[in-house]
């Protein structure tokens, strides 16, 4: 057991870290109110501009454009980019999770066709998973692909898709053998999202915006050559996706959280009650203290967890508990902001009483969708149960 | 950077598991546990033979002089074994004192033989109505170097050769026959480890050379050491747990295969592994001097306080009747996890501690992020 950073990985954090002092834009935050698709385009622009300095997928083989860094050297990436404020990818879930879905099962030719065009943002890439009927019970999903000569034919519906309107590829699983048991007839297809028969339709969410999208395909042909693993076995493609998503993924959210962390604590000196600070109350005390340490043990189970997924390669099932943990852990942080914020707490943006610009009535509502996004907390309880403590399945 | 055991830690682990599971298994945990002391003197012997008694302390001193990490990963074996007995309160709370209190001559007089196995100790620390160790509380009184006053919850008293007492005017060891010192045993819910009342009156004690400062080290040490134990109680708990879930059947299936059986497991297991990051890192900070070692202690057992009453709760609960029983182990762990909770500060107090040393002093961030 060692935590501090070896002398390569010290290197490595020192050269980004004066990277990023002099390249990370300043003008990031002031864009809140701008539509959409515009700081999307902003955050493409700055994704490209990483990748061409050599910043982008830090533990991806060079071969596809990584930077073949270890997985050490990538969580420190995500934390330094946090501690720095930088705007975020724009491609999320192709560096995050696609990606190294395609780098575990791709072939030769789609590693090198896809890979570097995720890292360059010239590519975006969105996922389709969940359906109307197929949410935690995943491998129910009906969509359905037909092979017809050299391609499969999708029909069917998606929902719950991220960054649908934005992307030019989905890594969407379908059904290619209805008369097998529900898990063995699945597929993993990469679907360019400009086929015909592909349609986007925005899902407003109850925050107002629309990150979602519902996904219709009809009739869209798909070239087999973009089948990810093998016919028939997509469930293992998906699940190692997942797992992925769970495992790893939050490692600059915990910065985010500390940051957070910060600035209530900021708010809790400035806000009174009875004549004196919010931070001289004993009973506000104990629940920042409480945040504030269950951020901390936050990012002692990832750095126990990176360290496990370093020795092994893979993320395993025990990734659930990082899951549950930092979105309970959100949901608990976004209330007491609302105990310290009192009536003040409710205003959303554009309004000249708002805190911070309305961000803690937008954190308050998005962080309800937390427990449910990306596995609800039920499905990744049921997983350690199963996966992790051996316990017989419940269905 | 690499949060996860040596080799080496790793085997010390196991041997550990091993030694108890043979030395100490559940039926010898029971019989200690009916008798006035809960110590044995053969399982004694056998502890300082393996080295356990010096394990952190210095080669010259008689230790084996390993890390801060290797003391939480031992203390985490006798946790999930349960062994009753002194070594908490004359290895991990006594040896610490003296390690960063003791002089030299002090340190050969006194933790040699902890180290040999030929002593046990405990440290008298908490006073009348207080809830927590607090070496600035005057209400023992130094008067030309003899001790008058009382400590309560002082650990295996009665098996010990000598205490060290804390008091506002330093820390002073005194041998527990000496004149003046009474000890009577306190009736907590805890049989494994005895807590006493200790009475001193005008008894002659030996200050120990260092300050105050050595002191709240050591117990920083000792409170991690004592969330390692904790984490390998819930860790037996949870075993046990869902080791009964597999089996007992009712509906004509194993209640394992019952989600709401499931998420209980699951959240003891959750619970179980955020304690046992938050122990490990506090030994590792305390090890290396990291600035925040202070900080991380009161994060790991303000954490596992709470956790190891929930670990607790849920195992007795998925249990159902056979876990309100007296046959069943559950609620010996369950017992020791509340004399654990509140022993060395409850969450409360760590809160207000974290609060204190973390967010009092906290500078204002120049932005905010956006939280999603």
């Amino acid at each position: 057991m060692d935590l501090n950073l070896t002398a390569e990985e010290l290197a490595f954090r020192d050269e980004l870290r004066a990277w990023l002092k002099t390249n990370v834009p300043k003008d990031w935050d002031g864009r809140r109110e701008e539509s959409m698709e515009s700081r999307f385009e902003y955050l493409k622009a700055w994704q490209y501009k990483l990748y061409q300095e050599g910043w982008a997928g830090i533990s991806w083989p060079k071969e596809y454009g990584g930077r073949g860094a270890s997985l050490m050297q990538q969580v420190i990436f995500w934390q330094e980019m946090a501690l720095a404020n930088a705007p975020p990818f724009a491609n999320v879930l192709g560096l995050g999770i696609i990606g190294p879905t395609i780098i575990a099962f791709g072939t030769e030719t789609q590693k090198k066709r896809f890979l570097p065009k995720i890292l360059s943002a010239e590519e975006i890439w969105c996922q389709g998973f969940s359906e109307p009927d197929a949410g935690s019970d995943l491998a129910n999903l009906r969509c359905e692909a037909q092979l017809d000569g050299g391609h499969y034919v999708v029909n069917g519906q998606k929902v719950w898709n991220s960054y649908g309107w934005a992307a030019h590829w989905c890594e969407l699983v379908v059904r290619t053998d209805p008369n097998v048991p529900k898990h063995k007839g699945l597929t993993v297809l990469m679907v360019d999202m400009k086929t015909p028969g592909v349609e986007v339709r925005p899902l407003r969410q109850m925050t107002g915006e629309t990150e979602f999208n519902e996904l219709f395909f009809h009739d869209v042909r798909v070239p087999v050559a973009n089948v990810v693993g093998k016919v028939n076995e997509g469930w293992n493609v998906a699940i190692g996706t997942l797992m992925h998503e769970r495992g790893t993924f939050g490692a600059g959210l915990q910065v985010a959280y500390k940051r957070n962390m910060d600035r209530l604590i900021e708010l809790a000196r400035k806000f009174q009650r009875n004549g004196r600070p919010l931070l001289e109350d004993p009973l506000v005390r104990q629940k920042l203290a409480q945040c504030y340490a269950e951020i901390e043990i936050m990012r002692l189970n990832q750095m126990r967890a990176f360290s496990r997924i370093s020795a092994t390669g893979v993320p395993g099932p025990e990734g659930s508990i990082q899951k549950i943990f930092w979105s309970e852990l959100n949901q608990r942080f976004q209330q007491v902001a609302q105990e310290i914020l009192g009536p003040y707490g409710q205003i959303e943006g554009a309004d000249n009483h708002a805190v911070d610009q309305g961000m803690w009535a937008y954190g308050y509502l998005r962080t309800r969708g937390n427990t449910i996004e990306a596995g609800t907390s039920e499905v990744q309880r049921n997983i350690i149960g199963h996966f992790v403590l051996g316990l017989p399945k419940s269905y | 950077m690499q949060f996860g055991l040596t080799e080496s830690q790793k085997i010390l682990k196991d041997n550990a598991r091993k030694f108890f599971s043979v030395e100490c298994p559940a039926a010898e945990v029971r019989r200690l546990m009916e008798t006035d002391t809960a110590y044995d003197p053969a399982l004694w012997s056998e502890m300082a033979e393996q080295g356990f008694t010096g394990i952190i302390f210095p080669e010259d001193a008689g230790g084996l002089g390993l890390g801060k990490v290797e003391l939480i990963l031992l203390m985490e074996e006798m946790g999930y074994a349960m062994v009753p007995g002194p070594f908490f309160s004359t290895v991990v709370l006594a040896g610490s004192v003296l390690d960063a209190c003791g002089n030299a001559e002090q340190k050969k007089k006194y933790l040699e033989p902890i180290c040999q196995g030929k002593s046990r100790a405990t440290v008298a620390m908490v006073l009348d109505t207080a809830a927590k160790p607090d070496p600035e509380d005057g209400r023992v009184i130094v008067a030309n170097g003899k001790l008058t006053g009382k400590k309560l919850f002082v650990t295996d008293a009665a098996v010990a050769d000598f205490i060290v007492v804390i008091t506002s005017g330093g820390a002073f060891v005194t041998e527990s026959k000496a004149p003046g010192v009474k000890i009577s045993a306190m009736n907590t819910m805890d049989g494994t480890r005895k807590q006493c009342v200790v009475e001193f009156n005008n008894t002659s004690a030996e200050k120990l050379a260092g300050t105050t400062t050595g002191t709240m080290q050591a117990i920083d040490l000792a409170t991690a050491a004592l969330v390692g134990e904790m984490v390998g109680g819930m860790q037996r708990a949870l075993e046990i747990t869902v080791q009964y879930a597999k089996t007992r059947k009712q509906f004509g299936k194993p209640i394992g295969s019952f989600q709401a059986v499931q998420h209980k497991c699951a959240d003891m297991y959750l619970e179980t592994e955020s304690s046992r990051s938050a122990a490990y890192y506090a030994a590792w900070a305390l090890q290396e001097g990291a600035p925040d070692a202070a900080v991380a202690v009161s994060i790991a057992k303000m954490y596992a306080s709470d956790a190891c009453r929930n670990v607790g709760n849920n195992g007795i609960q998925v249990h159902g009747g056979m876990g309100f029983t007296w046959e069943n182990d559950l609620h010996l762990y369950y017992r020791r996890a509340k004399a654990s909770e509140t022993m060395l500060g409850d969450a409360a107090f760590h809160r207000e501690r974290i609060a204190r040393l973390a967010i009092d002093t906290q500078a204002a961030p120049a932005q905010t992020a956006k939280s999603a």
